[in-house]
C-alpha cells in the first residue's frame, strides 16, 4: 500500500491551472524522484502534500490520512512523521546549527537535555556536521546548508523524508556526495523519501521511481530503466536536453543589422 | 480606465481587508498567548518573549528619554512664553505634568517604538517568509502565531507601558530643569506640585493608551511580515509600510482614546 497517495489533484492560482488531475504514488521504502522542469509543478505539489496549500479538488492520503481535509490535530500529526529540507535549507538562522536539530526534540518530546544533545550530535554526525555544531546558518557553505536541513529534518526520525531540490546550486562533488547521503539514509533507516529535483545525473543515481512532471501531469512514472526507455517526446527531450526554443543565430545577427542601420539612419 | 467610484470601493475593500486580517491575527494571537505566559505556557516562548522585552524595552529606553526630555523642555518653554503674560508661569507644571501623563508619554513611545521594533517585526517576519522558515515553522508542526507573533506581541504589552512610564519621568524632570532654571523652583518641591496635580485616572488613561499602542504596533508590524511576498526588496517595502502604517494607526487610536477619555471625565 502506497504511503502517499495522490488522487486527481487540481491547483489553481488566480484561474491559472498549476496541476491538472495529478495521480501519484509513493510506496514505502522507496526514493520516489518528481522530475521536472522550472515551472513543471514540483513545487507546488510539493506545498499540496506538506499540507501548506488546500487544491481545488483532488484527494492526497498520506499514512492514510487525507491532508486536504483533515483536522488541524490530525495534520499536525502527520507533519510529526515528515521531515522536510527545504530548497533554501530554511534553517533558522537566529539559532545555532545544534538549536536548529534540537528545536524539535526539544518542542514535541519529553526527553531530557542530555539525550536531545546526544541525538543532535548523532543527525549532525550522519550529515558529517558533527564538529560545526555551534555555527549558525550563515557561517555555512551551501552544501553544508542542505546537510544541515536534512540532520533537522531527521530529527524526529521521520517515516517519510521529502527533499526540495537537494542538489541545486551545488557543484558536481557536493552534489554527489548528497546523493550519497540520501542513499545512505534509505539503505540504513529504511526511509521512504520523496526528492523533487530537476538535475538527472542526481535523480538516476538515488531513484527506485522516477515521475517525470510537466505542464501539471505526470508524464511517465516507472523505474529508471523505464523512464530511459520511454518514447514519450517531452521525456526524450527532457533527458536529452533539446532546447524548447532554440536560438537562432542568424535571426540574431538579421535584427542586430537592422538596430544598427536605423540608429544609423537616425543620426 | 476604472471610474471614481470604482476606485474607491477597491481601496475602501483593500483597507477593510487589511482592518480584518489585523483582526483575526489579533484573535489567533490572544489564543495562543497562553504558551508564551510563565510558568503555564512554553518555557522556550517565554524566553523568547524576555528576549524581546529586552529588545523592546531595555534597548530603547536612551532613546525614549532622550525624546521625553527634549520634548519635556519644548513644552515647557512653550507654555512658559505664553502663560508668563498672564502671570500663571506655575501652571507649566500642570501643563508638563498632565500632558506627558495623559498623552506625550505614551505618544512619543509609541513612535520610537514603532520606528525600531514595529520595523524590526516586520523585517524579520518578511526574511523568514522568502527563506521559507515560515513554511518550515509549519511542516515541524509549530504554529508560526505561536512561535514567532506571541512572544513579541506578550513583550511589546510589558515593554511599551514600562517605556511610557520612563518618558513621563523624564519628560517631567525636563520640565523640573526648565521650572528650577527660569524660576529656581526646587526639584522637590516641583514634583510634589506634580503630584498633586496628577490623577490616578491621569496615570490609567496613559497606560490603557500604551497597551493599545503596543498592540498596534505588533500587530501592523508582524502582520506587513507575514504579507510579503516575493524576494529582499518585498521584505524593505514591508519595513517601511510597518512604520508608516503603525504610525499613523497609533495617531488615530491617540484621537479615539483622548476623545473617549474627555467625554468620559466631563461627566
Amino acid at each position: 500500500m502506497s504511503i502517499i497517495s495522490v488522487r486527481d489533484l487540481v491547483v489553481e492560482y488566480d484561474g491559472r491551472r498549476v496541476l491538472n488531475g495529478l495521480n501519484l504514488d509513493v510506496e514505502p521504502g522507496q526514493i520516489t524522484v518528481l522530475l521536472g522542469g522550472s515551472g513543471s509543478g514540483k513545487s507546488t505539489l510539493l506545498r499540496q502534500v506538506l499540507g501548506l496549500e488546500r487544491p481545488k479538488s483532488g484527494s492526497i492520503s498520506i499514512k492514510g490520512t487525507e491532508v486536504t481535509s483533515c483536522s488541524k490535530a490530525e495534520l499536525t500529526k502527520v507533519r510529526r512523521s515528515i521531515g522536510v529540507a527545504f530548497q533554501s535549507a530554511a534553517l533558522f538562522n537566529s539559532l545555532s546549527l545544534e538549536e536548529n536539530v534540537a528545536l524539535n526534540l526539544r518542542e514535541h518530546t519529553a526527553l531530557a537535555p542530555t539525550i536531545i544533545d546526544l541525538i543532535v550530535w548523532m543527525k549532525l554526525a550522519v550529515v558529517g556536521l558533527a564538529d560545526f555544531g555551534k555555527l549558525h546558518p550563515q557561517e555555512l557553505s551551501g552544501g553544508m546548508k542542505k546537510r544541515a536541513a536534512v540532520a533537522r529534518a531527521l530529527a524526529l526520525d521521520p517515516e517519510i523524508l521529502v527533499l526540495d531540490e537537494p542538489s541545486a546550486g551545488l557543484d558536481p562533488i557536493v552534489a554527489a556526495e548528497l546523493d550519497e547521503l540520501i542513499l545512505f539514509l534509505k539503505e540504513t533507516f529504511q526511509i521512504t523519501a520523496l526528492v523533487i529535483t530537476h538535475e538527472l545525473p542526481s535523480a538516476f543515481r538515488i531513484a527506485d521511481r522516477i515521475a517525470m512532471l510537466f505542464n501539471g501531469q505526470l508524464l511517465a512514472v516507472g523505474t529508471k530503466d523505464e523512464i530511459q526507455a520511454s518514447q514519450h517526446p517531452r521525456v526524450r527531450q527532457f533527458l536529452n536536453r533539446v532546447p524548447e526554443n532554440p536560438v537562432h543565430a542568424p535571426a540574431v545577427a538579421a535584427y542586430f543589422e537592422r538596430y544598427v542601420q536605423n540608429q544609423e539612419a537616425n543620426s | 480606465m476604472p471610474n471614481l467610484l470604482e476606485t474607491a470601493g477597491r481601496g475602501t475593500l483593500d483597507r477593510l481587508g487589511y482592518v480584518g486580517s489585523l483582526n483575526i491575527q489579533l484573535w489567533a494571537t490572544l489564543r495562543g498567548m497562553r504558551t508564551a505566559l510563565p510558568f503555564i505556557g512554553n518555557r522556550h516562548r517565554w524566553r523568547a518573549a524576555v528576549h524581546q522585552m529586552l529588545e523592546i524595552g531595555v534597548d530603547a529606553l536612551p532613546m525614549v528619554a532622550l525624546l521625553a526630555v527634549c520634548s519635556g523642555f519644548i513644552l515647557a518653554m512653550q507654555g512658559a512664553s505664553e502663560l508668563r503674560r498672564f502671570g500663571a508661569l506655575h501652571y507649566v507644571i500642570d501643563l508638563v505634568a498632565v500632558g506627558f501623563t495623559r498623552e506625550l508619554g505614551p505618544l512619543l513611545t509609541a513612535i520610537a517604538v514603532s520606528g525600531r521594533s514595529g520595523s524590526a517585526f516586520a523585517a524579520e517576519i518578511g526574511t523568514m517568509k522568502v527563506t521559507e522558515e515560515i513554511d518550515a515553522l509549519k511542516v515541524m508542526a509549530f504554529e508560526p502565531v505561536e512561535f514567532v507573533l506571541a512572544p513579541k506581541y506578550l513583550a511589546a504589552l510589558v515593554a511599551v507601558p514600562c517605556l511610557s512610564i520612563v518618558s513621563n519621568f523624564f519628560g517631567i524632570l525636563a520640565g523640573g530643569l526648565f521650572m528650577f532654571f527660569s524660576t529656581r523652583l526646587g526639584l522637590l518641591l516641583y514634583f510634589h506640585y506634580v503630584l498633586t496635580s496628577i490623577e490616578l485616572r491621569d496615570v490609567l488613561a496613559g497606560l490603557i493608551k500604551a497597551l493599545a499602542f503596543a498592540t498596534i504596533i505588533a500587530h501592523v508590524g508582524c502582520l506587513e511580515g507575514f504579507r510579503v511576498r516575493g524576494g529582499p526588496e518585498a521584505v524593505g517595502r514591508s519595513t517601511t509600510m510597518a512604520v508608516v502604517r503603525s504610525t499613523f494607526l497609533v495617531i488615530v487610536a491617540d484621537a479615539i482614546f483622548t476623545t473617549i477619555f474627555y467625554f468620559v471625565g466631563k461627566t
